[in-house]
């Protein structure tokens, strides 16, 4: 893509906006619609349109597959270790209402380090997805259109 | 100790998020060495899980687990009663042998860049199936359900090493198995539409006083249809013998003695736990729906059974005709009806575990499954053989097998409806059984071996396991109080009739 | 009986959808397009769920302290589920698909049962010899 002057420089201008967007849905999730699946879809989404202006090989740079697919589970593991932790303090599994001293607090701690679980898989498998599409052929060159 | 009576309350929920959690942790260790260990150590796990579950509920009646403590209705709710902790027990107890069995098989059948990613399926599998079973909410059905089968189509797909028609068989097996949970996720819409609850509970107080409302009728039917595609019932089950067929043996043995099964307990719980018809339509549609299509699926399925080269699709067409004989036990809905069907759901996973795994290991020496394939096994590999044949005998139904047991009280049940021509057909039917058991002793232990071939026995690691299925067949089918006492207070919990 | 059609149109859009992805399931032999069907039918179920849960009126379920005329946020919640299974089976059921192309050098059904049909006619020469 070395001609699509016009692309290159509207998504290099939309792309922190599309993330700081996603993180505010992410990190929002416990006051009003929002949380950890929508956000990560948009961050990955501003991660896909990155890999189809300037390439999958610089995307893969960024973002390497080997530690997407780390972040993945380690995503699913944060969900999971929430649960384990209000089991311990005393409570049912996923019972936030355990995780701090009054219930209040505990539900926000709880939905925002769950989500923040969520958010990190979503985005790593959504990434995941897309490059092991992606990369399955060679690059798309100008003169192909 | 203190942790071990610490977590004694939680174990509804470590059943399934143990292996839940397990997958990812199985999926970063990467080595197929530590994930085989690491997932075979956590099938051990849940097989004791659900044997304490199960010993609990004997003793102390149905338990209540909410989850997050959101208070049932409202929350999901995890219920264990007899019809769900002895799937619960079936289910991890043939994934703790098939994991144990697996390395040497998947070794052998699995390319090497994606054995820990089969062990992580595996594991995925594992949870979905011990979800579904045990959740006491609608949705987290379908949830669980689609874990399941997503993984399934997976394991599926693995045999695509040895055989390129693994793929088209998991493809076929994705469409197939998801119009079937779409359909079913309809049904339970449309449920929620008119009740406002998805807790399976609240679900079984407020859907009977509507059985004549048409959203009620239009669901039973999105979910008996759905369900029906998950446990290919007869003539929904065209996914199933090509994916049975092209799986690897571990994979196989796996879904062929749990999967279905624990459709055709979701489809128990669905019609008993929720609908329970007692008059109507619905009603009706058990008697000249399910009877019939179970009647014929089981004639049909042998027949096909009788004419298959590859041992893998014979067994494959014997489980769609054996699936015929649990939608049967309950399309009586009686008592007696329902404890045949609980009974044979878990006496058919016995033997077609066993089978499978010995089907595994002439894979494994042999390299191939079909009537040729077996020809003069019965003195090269004679464990193996005779593992298969005391399978074979325990799926004709010979006494002192499991098989025998569950065709006692099927026909018992068909007898005291008055319903002869049912139990004669049971009969004919495991009289054509006998056939294509027979063809294949015939072929192991009549024939001459193919000029030249040398094999040896299979290794002990999978012949302990395959054994080990075996002798639960016998033991079961000697002494069979514990099975039908579990399976009579299933169908007696689930019908609402006090003990 | 216009007026049927109208004021439930939410329904006859789910009944369309439905009946198109699960015709486009059946009738194309292409495997991409019979996954694409099998999206359009799972979407179907996700607008069902959805506009159930609206409430004339309604607005989203926040809490300000107002007395105000919720709409019922449970059928989203689970749709929002629904999707993930919905998105998961579609990328499982594509990488299918490359794989099948990668093993068959076709996409479209009636090319592979052809191929089918030759692997299982060698599979029996093969034993024959």
């Amino acid at each position: 893509m070395r001609h699509h002057l016009v692309l290159r420089v509207v998504s290099k201008l939309l792309i922190p906006f599309i993330i700081l967007y996603g993180l505010y849905v992410q990190f929002h999730g416990d006051f009003s619609p929002g949380g950890g699946f929508q956000a990560g879809v948009i961050v990955a989404a501003a991660i896909i349109l990155y890999a189809l202006i300037f390439g999958t090989e610089r995307a893969k740079q960024v973002f390497k597959p080997q530690a997407l697919m780390v972040l993945a589970p380690v995503g699913v593991m944060i969900f999971a270790l929430v649960g384990y932790y209000a089991m311990a303090m005393g409570g049912a599994y996923l019972d936030y209402d355990w995780l701090a001293g009054d219930d209040t607090t505990g539900q926000h701690i709880g939905i925002i380090t769950v989500e923040f679980g969520v958010g990190l898989t979503v985005t790593a498998v959504m990434t995941l997805i897309f490059l092991a599409y992606a990369g399955r052929t060679h690059e798309i060159d100008d003169d192909d259109w | 100790m203190s942790t071990l009576s610490a977590a004694l309350p939680h174990l509804p929920i470590l059943q399934v998020v143990v292996p839940l959690i397990s997958a990812p942790i199985c999926f970063l260790l990467q080595r197929a060495g530590l994930a085989w260990a690491f997932s075979t150590l956590v099938s051990w796990l849940a097989f004791a899980t659900s044997v304490m579950l199960l010993r609990a509920v004997m003793a102390d009646g149905t338990i209540h687990y909410e989850i997050g403590g959101w208070a049932a209705p409202w929350g999901i709710e995890y219920v264990i009663d007899a019809a769900n902790a002895i799937v619960l027990v079936i289910v991890s107890g043939i994934g703790a042998a098939v994991s144990s069995y697996a390395p040497r098989s998947v070794l052998a059948e699995i390319p090497a860049s994606q054995r820990g990613l089969y062990y992580t399926a595996y594991l995925l599998c594992l949870a979905g199936l011990l979800g579904v079973t045990i959740t006491g909410d609608a949705f987290n059905v379908f949830v669980f359900l689609e874990i399941t089968s997503l993984s399934s189509y997976v394991l599926v797909a693995a045999g695509a090493g040895l055989d390129r028609r693994a793929l088209t068989a998991a493809y076929n097996y994705l469409v197939m198995g998801t119009v079937g949970a779409t359909f079913f996720v309809i049904g339970v819409g449309l449920l929620y539409m008119v009740t406002g609850t998805l807790n399976i509970a609240d679900l079984h107080e407020r859907v009977p006083p509507l059985l004549d409302n048409r959203t009620v009728h239009v669901a039973f039917a999105f979910i008996v249809v759905g369900l029906g595609l998950k446990l290919a019932l007869f003539p929904l089950h065209t996914w199933l013998p090509n994916a049975y067929t092209y799986a690897p043996s571990t994979g196989t043995a796996f879904l062929a003695a749990t999967s279905t099964k624990v459709s055709v307990y979701v489809l128990l719980r669905f019609l008993f736990g929720v609908f329970a018809p007692t008059s109507g339509l619905m009603a009706l549609t058990m008697d000249y729906v399910l009877l019939p299509l179970a009647v014929i699926g089981m004639m049909a399925a042998t027949v096909a059974a009788i004419y298959q080269y590859n041992l893998k699709r014979l067994l494959a067409y014997s489980s769609v005709a054996q699936l015929g004989y649990m939608v049967l036990g309950f399309a009586y809905g009686s008592v007696d009806g329902l404890t045949a069907a609980v009974l044979h759901l878990f006496n058919h996973a016995l033997m077609k575990g066993a089978l499978f795994l010995a089907l595994g290991c002439v894979m494994l020496r042999v390299g191939d499954v079909t009537m040729h394939g077996v020809r003069g096994l019965g003195r090269q590999m004679p464990w193996t053989m005779a593992a298969f044949v005391a399978g074979g005998l325990s799926l004709i139904g010979v006494p002192l097998t499991v098989g025998f047991i569950s065709k006692w009280y099927l026909v018992g049940a068909a007898l005291e409806d008055g319903r002869w021509w049912i139990a004669a057909l049971i009969l004919a039917s495991s009289l054509l059984a006998v056939i294509y058991v027979w063809k294949v002793v015939e072929a192991a232990y009549l024939r001459e071996p193919p000029a030249g071939r040398t094999v040896r026995e299979a290794p002990l690691s999978m012949l302990v396991p395959t054994w080990i299925l075996v002798l639960a067949n016998i033991w079961f089918g000697v002494d069979a109080e514990l099975t039908v006492s579990v399976a009579r207070t299933a169908a007696m919990g689930l019908l609402g009739v006090a003990p | 009986m216009l007026e049927l059609i109208l004021a439930k149109y939410n329904y006859w859009i789910v009944i369309v959808l439905m009946m198109a992805g699960l015709y486009v399931v059946v009738a194309r032999g292409n495997l991409v397009k019979k996954i694409i069907g099998l999206n359009v039918f799972q979407t179907s179920v996700f607008l069902l769920y959805i506009s159930m849960g609206k409430v004339a009126g309604g607005t989203a379920p926040i809490l300000t302290g107002k007395d105000e005329v919720f709409s019922n946020p449970i059928p989203h919640v689970l749709i929002l589920t629904a999707i993930v299974v919905g998105i998961a089976t579609t990328a499982l059921g594509l990488a299918l698909v490359v794989r099948i192309r990668e093993a068959y050098s076709t996409i479209e059904e009636d090319e592979i049962d052809e191929a089918e049909s030759l692997d299982m006619t060698a599979d029996l020469a093969e034993r024959r010899r």
